[in-house]
């Protein structure tokens, strides 16, 4: 079996991985590189499960073959805390109980972080809009969409402290 | 997966020689449609080539006569996040804003959508309207096509094995035109159109009548049509509801539509009537603010 190499900056880490080449972005995470954080939902591009930001674009990593992201940038939900500190999405989803199961908790924070980053300010309509790609089972998406207006709130409060 | 190689060419010449290397490809655009085919087994290939390090294949931009330059690789964010497109080309935003959700338009190309000629394909009917011509290239050179000659069948399109589709070409729209994409799904997003229309109308200096119009429709039939009975029904008559109704006529007289788990025959011919008709009322009103 040939396998190739493949050189990313990982999480601000630059790193050097073999993988095969029908393996997908989402294998080489989980299988290759123990990144177990990214889900498995449904394989086929549905459910946002495996959200990952590659090359600063929010992507299903079901859909990515492995070698296609070298030379190039991505970032996990293993990025998004920084050390012990989390993420005010991290927090909110806490607080505000978003998850119950959390299989589809990691796809939604990094969608939801790729939004804020953009729009700090987006509405429970944007949110809704911007989320149409990640499924949960568990929750009916109220108390998650509630989390992301909570995370905003909390970041506008420590802008102006 | 069964095993694959994985090619990467930097350049149109490099990715032709790719092509005649006797290996069997497909090639990878935004993988939305493909990785997951390949996954599942309904497709099978010794090597992947991925355009998206093909300078011609990413482009974006408008040419000095007007005309707009999508190269086939280019994904659906960057088409709509484009200011110039957005104020030009209001229909096509239409459509690649609705195309999957955020994850997908992050990585589906317009070339991929054309190029696995679903007859569901939501920008085939947009590109259609707006007269769009395809250029597709090899080895043995160049040559466009009008997209709405495109389409063969479901999942057939009209490359040869050694061609590959290079660039999405949308002429500079008429003046006093005004194009408008719309479908029906079931849910908010996220969902294959049951079936779906576009259509542009130009109109007359003084905005009385229709001088001429483009309409297409899709998942009503093996491909995407353009439904020139209906332009028929509009040409040289006033743009109210009348008109719009006899063109809705005739574009569902165009549907042959299969019954599937989305919809059924009878349900799916009304909707390229409706959807016609929304779509031609649409255009009507972004037609008017150029007058
Ligand atoms: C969750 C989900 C939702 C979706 N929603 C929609 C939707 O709402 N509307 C819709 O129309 N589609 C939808 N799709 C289908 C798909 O996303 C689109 O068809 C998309 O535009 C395909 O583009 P791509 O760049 O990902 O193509 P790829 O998967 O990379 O390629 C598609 C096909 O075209 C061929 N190809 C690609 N580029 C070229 C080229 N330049 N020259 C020759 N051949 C080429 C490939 O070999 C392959 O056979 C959805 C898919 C998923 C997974
Ligand atoms: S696992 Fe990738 S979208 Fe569901
Ligand atoms: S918390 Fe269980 S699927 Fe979302």
């Amino acid at each position: 079996m040939r396998r190739t190499q493949v050189q990313i900056r990982l999480n601000g880490e630059d790193i050097d991985v073999l993988c095969e080449p029908r393996q997908t972005l989402l294998e080489l995470l989980r299988d290759e590189l123990n990144l177990t954080g990214t889900k498995e939902g449904c394989s086929n591009g549905n459910c946002g499960a495996c959200n990952v930001m590659f090359n600063g674009r929010l992507v299903n990593s079901c859909c990515v073959l492995a070698p296609e992201v070298d030379g190039g940038e991505v970032t996990t939900i293993e990025g998004v805390a920084q050390g012990d500190h989390l993420h005010p999405l991290q927090q909110t989803f806490l607080s505000e109980a978003a998850l119950q199961c959390g299989i589809c908790t990691p796809g939604f924070i990094v969608a939801a972080k790729a939004l804020l980053d953009r729009e700090p300010d987006a509405d429970a309509d944007r949110i809704r809009h911007w989320l149409a790609g990640n499924l949960c089972r568990c929750t009916g998406y109220d108390k998650i969409v509630k989390a992301v207006l909570a995370a905003e709130a909390q970041s506008r409060e420590a802008a102006t402290r | 997966m069964e095993q694959i190689e994985y090619v990467r060419p930097r350049s149109l010449t490099e990715a032709y020689d790719t092509l005649s290397n006797g290996r069997r490809s497909v090639f990878l655009a935004g993988g939305t449609d493909i990785v997951v085919q390949l996954r599942e087994g309904r497709r099978s290939a010794d090597q992947v080539v991925d355009l998206k390090h093909v300078p011609e294949l990413m482009a974006l931009r408008f040419l000095d006569d007007g005309t707009l330059e999508i190269g086939a690789a280019t994904c659906c964010a960057e088409i709509y996040e484009h200011p110039e497109v957005q104020a030009k080309l209001p229909a096509l935003i239409d459509s690649a804003s609705l195309i999957g959700g955020i994850q997908i338009q992050g990585r589906a190309s317009l070339g991929g959508n054309v190029c696995n000629a679903s007859p569901a394909a939501d920008s085939a009917p947009t590109l259609i309207a707006l007269g769009a011509q395809l250029l597709i290239g090899s080895k043995r050179g160049t040559r466009e096509l009008p997209v709405e000659e495109f389409f063969r069948g479901p999942g057939q399109n009209a490359l040869e094995q050694d061609e590959i589709l290079v660039q999405i070409r949308i002429p500079p729209q008429p003046a006093r035109s005004g194009a408008f994409f719309n479908r029906f799904i079931p849910r908010n997003e996220m969902d294959i159109a049951v079936a779906n229309a576009a259509a542009r109308i130009t109109l007359s200096a003084d905005g009385s009548t229709i001088e001429d119009a483009r309409v297409a429709i899709g998942a009503v039939a093996p491909t995407p049509l353009l439904a020139t009975s209906a332009a028929e029904a509009l040409r040289g008559k006033a743009p109210e509801r009348e008109t719009f109704e006899a063109a809705g006529q005739a574009a569902a007289a165009l549907a042959n539509p299969i019954d599937d788990m989305r919809g059924g025959i009878a349900q799916r011919r009304h909707l390229a009537r409706v959807l016609t008709i929304r779509a031609l009322e649409n255009a009507y009103n972004r037609a008017k603010e150029g007058i």
